[in-house]
């Protein structure tokens, strides 16, 4: 049995290259070997070898464990290994006999189950149903696509939409295969040359990348059961067990099966109306299956969503040999993809991670310092003014607080200028305008130093005096100016003010202790907002610097990546 | 149709350069080299006006004895360059524009493809065969 399929292998092989079948190194070896009686007994071509999984994605950790292969083989293949044989099981019984054919190393490379590390669990397409297409090494398995579904739904959760270019080329470069040859599949499989690999494409590209890695020369065309008509029409609803021995040939009857037509639509139609059949006519028949294989999709995607449930358990239990590490690692993935399987959550839940914010806690360090500052150092204004310019929207603000909160309080003269927070800006100005005032004008009624900084408060419209002139001294924008008029006005004021509360001097003096309370109140919501302002500014500004920084690296990368010109 | 096919980049350097008569190559690369003085007389002539006025197609750059030279340039400054024999008289001005276009849907595949970056050569086995294409009629 094994030298049959040995000298099967062997004759096939230079003949196989192309037409032999891919072989994927089963799941359990209990398996392999079933498979392997299965195999010769139905097939009489080589088996050629599995599928090199990609090199070493780190997202798709050995979701299938292998069955190891033979020594010999991993020798044969060590060359052409790179990636961890961790995963990689060599199947002993299939690969002993094997061993001494290893003569052929030409031949060989097709042999290899062991290909690498990412081998399939796939099963091997044991017999030739499938004899429409004499591809036989680009025809996918049903592992195979379970585990292409499993790692495009790692890169994008919503198995009906894109995979943008830049992903799937950090992800098949992970293959470690020559650039050249992933531009080459590339523009093998994405078909409509959208800069965008759907499902059927990706499929098409990974199955192109593995194969490439076990050793077969890159077509020159996309093959037919490549094509991403064909693979939609082939795509296994992901519901159903028992597809590990099925067929391609048993899955396409029956999903061309006439479906419902209401479930046309989607994006599937430009791909079967874009893609060039290289090698095959379009025969009618062909169309006919495009058209159900446009349903099909169409049907199969939504399946794809609803079931995805299903297929988290189906493909566990399909592992039973692999560890649980690998499961749960898939499985993972696949649990929070499917939170949401709308792209823009998707998309958004991608953008999240690469925008960490480490930043808001060094502003914060500094700004809270800065707060902190102003909070507690009123006296030290003038240096935290120059640290941070005090926000321009601010002027305005006191203008109609400073009106109102001039409140006719008794004992507000000899009130300090420094409760009155306003942490950016002319502190110093606060205390020189306001020892103008105080000096000028003593006058306790001209609460100018609590009105500054409980300007937002609205607490303060009550207060019926209106000294509008007195406002800007807390302005640094206007700092002498309002400094002269705020004395002259504020002494008119005073006067009048004082005549005023010569009357109800007690109603004055209660409402001004209320009116202080208010005033104090509102002060400590200036300073909150100010110091939130602070903060918010500092941390815009940090932002911005390293924006400035992002943007001059790569401005570097930039020039380095241009290439000198030559001619 | 036309012998020869190139593809300069922004900086005038060649992405991409491919003659017929491959015993004769260096003369080809010289006379598009030397149209590049041409085409950026073109371009900067209609430069200004607005760029959205200014055509694609530049037409003939400059006729030898032997062979035509025609210019195409994309609003990214890539510019194409082609020279065609001047024997082939069958070649009308429309078949030129067209032929422009199908190299510039061409080049915008290969742009599409993420393994590709701006500035290299272009090693698209699409491209090529599509350049084949045109290239192959003189035979």
């Amino acid at each position: 049995m094994m030298s049959k399929t040995d000298a099967d292998i062997r004759f096939g092989n230079p003949a196989e290259l192309h037409g032999a079948k891919v072989q994927i190194p089963y799941l359990i070896t209990e398996k392999n070997t079933f498979k392997r009686m299965d195999d010769e007994d139905k097939q009489q071509e080589t088996q050629s070898p599995t599928m090199s999984p990609l090199a070493s994605p780190p997202s798709s950790p050995p979701h299938y464990q292998r069955v190891p292969l033979s020594h010999g083989y991993s020798k044969l293949r060590s060359s052409t290994e790179q990636m961890h044989p961790a995963p990689y099981e060599a199947r002993q019984p299939l690969v002993q006999p094997e061993g001494p054919s290893s003569g052929a190393p030409g031949a060989k490379p097709p042999r290899h189950q062991a290909s690498l590390i990412r081998s399939f669990s796939v099963e091997r397409e044991p017999h030739d149903n499938n004899s429409n297409y004499p591809d036989e090494p680009w025809r996918i398995t049903e592992e195979q696509r379970e585990y292409y579904v499993n790692q495009f739904r790692s890169l994008q959760p919503d198995p009906s939409s894109f995979i943008s270019g830049s992903v799937a080329k950090n992800f098949f470069t992970k293959s470690k295969l020559s650039i050249p040859e992933l531009s080459y599949i590339w523009e093998l499989s994405d078909a409509d040359c959208d800069g965008a690999l759907t499902l059927p494409e990706f499929c098409a590209a990974f199955h192109l990348i593995v194969a490439r890695k076990n050793g077969y020369p890159l077509p020159e065309g996309l093959p037919p059961t490549l094509q991403p008509e064909y693979l939609q029409a082939a795509f296994p609803k992901p519901k159903r067990e028992c597809t590990l021995f099925d067929s391609y040939s048993e899955s396409m009857p029956a999903n061309q099966q006439p479906r419902d037509l209401n479930r046309m639509e989607k994006l599937s139609i430009k791909d079967m109306a874009d893609f060039p059949v290289p090698a095959q006519d379009v025969t009618s028949d062909d169309k006919q299956e495009q058209n159900k294989t446009r349903l099909e999709q169409n049907k199969i995607r939504l399946a794809l969503k609803s079931t995805a449930d299903e297929a988290l358990p189906k493909d566990m239990s399909e592992d039973p040999a692999t560890s649980k590490d690998s499961n749960s690692l898939k499985a993972r993935p696949r649990s929070r993809s499917y939170s949401s399987t709308s792209i823009e959550e998707a998309m958004k839940r991608g953008e999240d991670p690469p925008t960490p914010p480490p930043r808001p806690q060094k502003t914060h360090s500094r700004a809270s310092s800065l707060d902190l500052n102003k909070v507690f150092q009123p006296s030290v204004p003038a240096t935290k003014s120059g640290l941070l310019p005090p926000p321009p929207a601010l002027p305005p603000r006191p203008c109609p607080s400073q009106i109102s909160h001039h409140n006719v309080n008794s004992e507000c003269s000899a009130q300090p200028k420094p409760p009155t927070q306003l942490p950016n800006f002319g502190d110093f100005r606060l205390q020189k305008q306001s020892e103008q005032a105080s000096e000028a004008e003593i006058h306790p009624q001209l609460n100018r130093a609590p009105s500054q900084a409980a300007d937002s408060s609205p607490t303060k419209k009550d207060i019926p005096y209106s000294q509008p002139p007195s406002k800007p001294i807390r302005r640094k924008l206007r700092p002498e100016n309002p400094a002269p008029e705020s004395q002259e006005p504020s002494s008119t004021v005073g006067g009048a003010a004082s005549a005023v509360t010569g009357k109800p001097h007690t109603a004055v003096q209660k409402q001004s202790s209320k009116q202080k309370k208010a005033i104090q109140t509102a002060i400590r919501k200036n300073k909150e907002a100010n110091a939130v302002l602070a903060r918010l500014n500092s941390e815009l500004q940090q932002q911005l610097k390293e924006v400035h920084q992002e943007r001059i690296a790569l401005e570097n990368q930039l020039e380095q990546l241009r290439p000198v010109t030559v001619l | 149709m036309a012998v020869c096919v190139a593809v300069i980049a922004k900086e005038n350097y060649p992405l991409y350069i491919r003659s017929i008569p491959t015993e004769n190559e260096l003369k080809f690369h010289y006379m598009v080299h030397t149209s590049l003085d041409v085409v950026d007389e073109k371009i900067s002539a209609m430069g200004k006006a607005l760029v959205d006025q200014r055509e694609l197609y530049l037409g003939l750059l400059y006729p030898t004895e032997d062979y035509k030279v025609y210019g195409y340039v994309t609003n990214s400054k890539v510019k194409f360059v082609m020279v065609v024999d001047s024997s082939n008289t069958a070649l009308r001005d429309n078949e030129i524009r067209s032929m422009f276009r199908k190299l510039h849907n061409s080049y915008t595949d290969v742009m599409c493809n993420p393994f590709y970056n701006p500035g290299d050569h272009i090693q698209s086995r699409a491209f090529d065969s599509m350049v084949t294409s045109m290239m192959i009629q003189v035979c």
